[in-house]
């Protein structure tokens, strides 16, 4: 199977993730999108590790799962708090940094 | 040369004691006055000890130098301070402490119910200590130290009242006129660095023979301009009559007997500028010859007592700086007008200020008449000091200002003429006001108020008093006795080598000449003066012009003052709409620049995402299109 189909697979998922961030406003399809785009990256890094016949793509694959899981546990307390204050997950209404 | 080591005390007691008595503040007031008066008086013990061992050595040993230290030493250029008393510096360290102490002794009882007596004997000393490095120092620049000194010193004292803005503009009027002066030395100490390389009166001296004419006239014209400011002479005279605003032993001691002769000093000590540029000794010739009309003339209409005798003032140094023009042979009777005129000036100037505090401080001699009646002591001392400064024999001014007449006609040819003449018409102008002085104030009728109730002085102003009147009378023939002066002057002024030109008329007649002129000056005012109305009469146009003291003011006012103000009102109009619309408009820019810029800060996560993905996307696009 050719190799650049696995690229343009990461290339639709990131896509994807990127106009999901743009595009939605609840914070935790927000959230999840975010997590598409690094998975996205993440299977490009898998796939230019196997064009290159070395570990070295794979290694930071799990340095940005180790990431991906922090940000989690950051982000969805920010979430959490966020939808106790105000009762919405609606990431426009958190607006305040406006002026 | 001799090296010693108390030169420097001359200058550092009465710094130091003014230093104390301006920190200490009120604690000081009780005893101010005494220790001011104390250094003072110490400065003239130590003058006469150095005096006194300077006559006892000979030829070139009596000039003593000391080198206090290293003040400027940029690769090849040094200037040290040190200090040089020699013949002509001690005739002035002498006459400063001598009159200097006089005058703090008459200052203790004039100033003593000003409640600020302790700032005023501060100023004094500093006045002391300014004005003895001023004649000290050995070399240009240390020469301007003192320079600036004194200026500060005479612009402070004159604006001691300074509650009266009358005063206060006077002080600031003086500076301002100093200043002009100022730039002229300043000017000339820089050409001298330039075309000799040392500030150093030897330096200048030595390097004069190999100078351009065009550098010594340069120099000489400068000088000329710095002893015009400090010595109210023409064209830079407008101050002297409005310093008259500071007490009256100010006048008497910095605007008559030392500070304003700072510009006699000046040029004899650069005799060898002026004697190796013929144009800046005339320059010199005309100054003098001009402020001494000048002055004279300005003399004839005031009715302030003060003023009539600034006005004197002004037209004796026009003597002094037209016998400094006639080269080598007028030095030496410079300095002894000089000195004579410390003597009567000062003398008379406190006989006025001895008036005054009789008078409640008033001025309008109109108003005085018939003082010599209730005030005996103040009328001989001043009458002593008349006599004086109108040239009759025996007194001081007769030897001094004769000497002056003589050597003018001397001079040779027109120029011989046109000076001596001025000098004599001089002459009879100075015994025409000198004798409206002392007619209005001290004979005649009373004319002054029932409210006022002129007594004689405390013993402690009179005192100084009949010193400086012993000095009006005795000085000239002591100075002139064996030509004294003129010998003790010669190493420094280089006299000796002056074989004497064709006399142009005999010394008898011209000092015949010269009493006659007097005579006839003396005749007018006591005619004329016979009756004094209390107002001024109004007088014709001559008059008029005389009393705004020959339009100087107008003048400077028109031609200087109007057009400097229009100048600098059109510099702060530039200032306002040129430059600062240019430091407006960036900050104008800026601020509209940044209010559009905001928009895009709408707090919306997903705008600012979609910036970041646009950035990055134009980014790649960029490397994309760079690399392709």
């Amino acid at each position: 199977m050719d190799i650049s189909n696995y690229l343009y697979l990461s290339a639709i998922l990131f896509t994807i993730g990127a106009v999901g961030v743009v595009l939605r406003r609840n914070a935790i399809v927000v959230f999840m999108c975010v997590e598409l785009m690094l998975n996205a990256a993440n299977l490009a890094f898998v796939t230019f590790s196997r064009v290159n016949g070395d570990l070295v793509g794979q290694v930071a694959s799990f340095f940005t799962m180790v990431v991906a899981a922090c940000e989690v546990v950051v982000g969805l307390a920010i979430i959490v708090t966020m939808y106790r204050s105000r009762r919405s997950a609606s990431i426009d209404d958190a607006s305040l940094l406006k002026r | 040369m001799t090296t010693s080591s108390n030169l420097v005390y001359l200058i550092a007691l009465p710094l130091v004691s003014s230093a104390i008595l301006l920190l200490l503040g009120r604690i000081a007031d009780k005893w101010g006055h005494l220790l001011a008066t104390l250094v003072s008086a110490s400065t003239f013990v130590i003058a006469a000890i150095e005096f006194f061992a300077m006559r006892q050595r000979t030829g070139d040993a009596r000039a003593v130098t000391q080198d206090l230290f290293t003040w400027i030493s940029v690769g090849s250029f040094n200037v040290h301070a040190s200090l040089l008393l020699d013949q002509l510096s001690i005739c002035f360290v002498l006459l400063i402490s001598g009159v200097g102490t006089l005058i703090h002794i008459y200052s203790i009882a004039y100033m003593s119910h000003d409640h600020d007596r302790r700032r005023f004997f501060a100023y004094l000393n500093l006045f002391v200590a300014a004005m003895l490095l001023l004649v000290l120092g050995d070399s240009y620049l240390n020469l301007y130290v003192g320079w600036e000194g004194v200026g500060l010193a005479s612009y402070l004292l004159i604006g001691f009242w300074n509650q009266k803005p009358a005063y206060a503009v006077a002080a600031k009027k003086a500076f301002v006129a100093n200043r002009v002066g100022d730039i002229g030395l300043s000017l000339a100490i820089m050409i001298a660095f330039a075309q000799f390389g040392t500030v150093s009166f030897t330096g200048v001296a030595a390097g004069v023979p190999h100078a351009s004419t065009a550098a010594l006239t340069g120099l000489g014209a400068m000088l000329l301009l710095a002893a015009a400011g400090k010595s109210a002479q023409f064209p830079l005279q407008s101050w002297l009559g409005d310093a008259m605003a500071g007490p009256t032993p100010v006048s008497a001691l910095i605007h008559a007997a030392t500070m304003v002769t700072a510009g006699v000093y000046l040029i004899t000590r650069s005799h060898f500028v002026f004697d190796a540029s013929p144009t800046a000794q005339t320059m010199v010739l005309i100054v003098g010859g001009v402020t001494l009309l000048f002055g004279a003339l300005v003399g004839t209409a005031k009715d302030d007592i003060k003023k009539a005798l600034a006005a004197s003032t002004m037209s004796q140094i026009g003597y002094m700086i037209l016998a400094t023009g006639l080269g080598p042979v007028g030095y030496a009777f410079a300095i002894m007008h000089l000195l004579t005129h410390g003597f009567f000036k000062a003398g008379m100037f406190l006989g006025a200020g001895s008036v005054m505090h009789g008078m409640n401080d008033e001025v309008n001699m109109r108003r005085y008449g018939a003082i010599g009646k209730v005030m005996p002591i103040t009328a001989v001392t001043f009458g002593l000091g008349y006599l004086a400064i109108i040239g009759v024999p025996p007194f001081a001014g007769f030897y001094s200002k004769d000497k002056i007449i003589e050597t003018a006609f001397n001079a040779g040819g027109t120029k011989g003429i046109l000076v001596g003449g001025a000098a004599l018409l001089g002459a009879a102008i100075t015994a025409f006001y000198m004798t409206r002085v002392i007619v209005l104030t001290f004979t005649g009728t009373k004319r002054w108020d029932d409210e006022a109730h002129p007594h004689e002085s405390p013993s402690l102003m009179w005192i100084p008093m009949v010193i400086l009147a012993i000095g009006s009378v005795a000085s000239g023939f002591l100075f002139n006795s064996g030509r004294a002066l003129v010998n003790w002057l010669a190493p420094v002024v280089n006299a000796a080598g002056v074989h004497s030109e064709k006399e142009f008329l005999p010394a008898t007649t011209i000092s015949l000449m010269a009493l006659g002129v007097v005579a006839v000056g003396v005749a007018i005012a006591i005619t004329k003066y016979r009756t004094v109305p209390v107002e001024a009469p109004a007088g014709n146009i001559l008059t008029k012009i005389v009393r705004r003291d020959l339009l100087q003011d107008d003048f400077n006012d028109r031609v200087l003052v109007r057009p400097g103000q229009a100048l600098t009102r059109f510099f702060v109009g530039m200032d306002n709409s040129f430059i600062d619309g240019i430091v407006r408009g960036v900050g104008g820019v800026i601020a509209l620049t940044s209010t559009n810029l905001r928009r895009i800060q709408n707090g919306y996560v997903r705008s600012y995402a979609l910036i970041m993905v646009v950035g990055v996307l134009a980014l790649l696009t960029t490397i994309w299109m760079v690399t392709l």
